[in-house]
């Protein structure tokens, strides 16, 4: 079970390779940049249109389009990781030392704070795209265990919120070229930089040292990148709700 | 001369452009009255700032980008050759995440330095005595010492990135400098715990008025004018320092600022809770302008 959970299809940054056709279009953007060099007309009321509100109450989510769908897909991923530092810390008995129960107090608040935020922005941006609440389904973890032997077949506290950071980290890479606003990357970016510090300091907590090993096929000096459908895939096994996500940053 | 005319020309060069101005309805929508419209859609001053709307942020050229990057990464990699040379790293788990942190960094310097010339471009170049290196003169002589220049880079690391990842939108370097950053904050993260601090951003972290940390800009880009960086053999330029948006401290508590949406206050406008200041400023990471990064008063001042 646990070797599903964990991105591993990250794939090579490819050096360079991509960009020659795109120079022209740089050049011309220069050019358009050092001619408009007036600000005398603000252009308000310029926000996305491309919404699809999901109306239906059926038990599957989806994600519609465009930014808006971007961000109900952040959304999605931390209300999962929220639901599951909630419950970490609520526990009256808790595996972990209790060094790191503080720590994982404020991991919790942080993913809270993503969740609250992300709700935030697309109810005033994107106005009735909201997708659902998820219905957190977490029975592939053992809540008692601090980290799994290696004969458990569920996750240990330790193991899931390393696999939640992971595939954090690795979703929000793989979705930034998928944005359209460079408003909506750059909160996905002052976000997953965070995810990945949490990643890091879990990954310690299981083997000292491992903040930023690589595992799999991951490449030397390079985090994970990983598609929405790819992560939906693994977060599926954690919501009751069916997650469909074929649609996300079209 | 027709407005929409003007609009589709410029599709043929970038097929992106109206995404650019949101949708034609919204630009139309935005011009107000009837006669109003007619009006501002021939007039240059209302060209002018569609285009500047449109295309802001995009004056550097990717190799420009990668340039900057890359002399941050020899920054990095040079530091912590230094580091290591130096001796005073304790044996064991220590040197060897430092030793894991300098192969990251030097990935990051090859890679970078192979897309540059795949690209068409000049890297910028360091060794250990030439180009960009770390100025050996500021290494402390402690390991504690030490170690605070190690966060102070990968935390500005993670801000660099950050603060011009939009500029690669539209192009396949996006993600690949993006799985840069993150790498980069698991760094920063270890560095932060090796130091006994929080392994993300804390209002009570212990360099957090540190200069380098919280300099304002000040007198311009190290070894530069202001938007033509001269460094390690070549040149690129970074945008100009924008006055009117210095990037928030990392203390910051207010995110999302959109268009005519003005940001929100974490502490208390984002839902049935209220959270900390301390956890407000620690769930966001924030951004750096180039030149705030490059300035003498941050990373800049630690260039030999």
């Amino acid at each position: 079970m646990s070797d599903t959970l964990r991105p591993t299809d990250s794939q090579s940054p490819q050096p360079g390779q991509p960009l020659l056709a795109r120079i022209k279009r740089r050049s011309f953007f220069m050019y358009a940049g050092a001619t408009a060099g007036v600000t005398a007309l603000a252009l308000a009321g310029c926000s996305k249109d491309e919404t699809t509100p999901d109306t239906a109450a059926t038990s599957a989510v989806s994600f519609g389009t465009g930014d808006a769908s971007l961000l109900n897909y952040a959304y999605a991923l931390e209300q999962l990781e929220a639901a599951f530092y909630a419950k970490v810390v609520a526990l009256t008995t808790s595996p972990l030392l209790p060094a790191e129960i503080p720590y994982f107090a404020k991991v919790a608040i942080h993913e809270a704070i993503h969740r609250d935020f992300l709700r935030t922005a697309i109810n005033r941006d994107f106005s009735g795209t909201l997708i659902p609440d998820l219905t957190p389904k977490f029975d592939s973890i053992d809540f008692t265990k601090r980290v799994k032997a290696t004969t458990d077949t569920k996750l240990g506290i330790l193991d899931a919120a390393k696999a939640f950071e992971d595939l954090g980290v690795a979703a929000y890479n793989g979705a930034a070229k998928l944005f359209k606003s460079a408003v909506y990357l750059g909160i996905a970016g002052q976000i997953v930089s965070v995810e990945a510090r949490h990643a890091a300091y879990v990954r310690d907590l299981i083997t000292p040292g491992s903040f930023a090993t690589n595992e799999g096929t991951d490449v030397l000096g390079f985090d994970r990148q990983l598609a929405p459908t790819a992560v939906l895939a693994i977060a599926q096994t954690f919501v009751e709700q069916t997650l469909n996500g074929s649609t996300i940053g079209q | 001369m027709n407005f929409f005319n003007i609009i589709d020309l410029l599709a043929e060069a970038d097929p992106d452009v109206l995404d650019r101005f949101s949708s034609r309805r919204a630009v139309f929508n935005s011009l107000g009255t009837v006669a109003q419209r007619a009006a501002l859609a021939t007039s240059p001053l209302f060209l002018g700032a569609l285009f500047q709307k449109a295309y802001a942020g995009t004056a550097s050229v990717p190799t420009d980008i990668l340039n900057y990057a890359l002399t941050l990464e020899l920054l990095e990699a040079d530091f912590y050759r230094q580091f290591l040379a130096a001796g005073q790293i304790p044996a064991g788990a220590a040197r060897d995440a430092i030793t894991l942190i300098k192969t990251h960094e030097d990935a990051h310097v090859t890679y970078l330095h192979d897309a540059i010339i795949k690209m068409g471009g000049t890297p910028v170049a360091g060794s250990n005595t030439t180009g960009i290196r770390f100025n050996p003169n500021l290494l402390p002589a402690t390991y504690a010492d030490q170690l605070k220049y190690a966060q102070v880079l990968e935390d500005t690391g993670v801000r660099a990135y950050k603060g011009r990842a939009a500029e690669l939108i539209g192009t396949d370097l996006l993600t690949p400098v993006l799985q840069i950053h993150s790498i980069e904050a698991r760094h920063a993260a270890h560095i932060r715990t090796m130091r006994a601090q929080q392994p993300w951003v804390s209002l009570g972290d212990d360099l957090a008025t540190d200069p380098l940390y919280k300099a304002a800009y000040t007198s311009g880009v190290a070894s530069s004018t202001k938007t033509v960086v001269a460094l390690g053999g070549t040149t690129y330029g970074i945008p100009a320092y924008n006055p009117a948006q210095p990037s928030p401290p990392e203390s910051n508590q207010q995110q999302g600022a959109a268009g005519k949406n003005a940001a929100v206050l974490i502490t208390a406008g984002i839902g049935a809770t209220t959270y900390l200041p301390d956890d407000a400023a620690a769930a966001f990471d924030e951004p750096l302008q180039a030149a705030e990064v490059l300035d003498s008063s941050r990373a800049g001042g630690l260039l030999a």
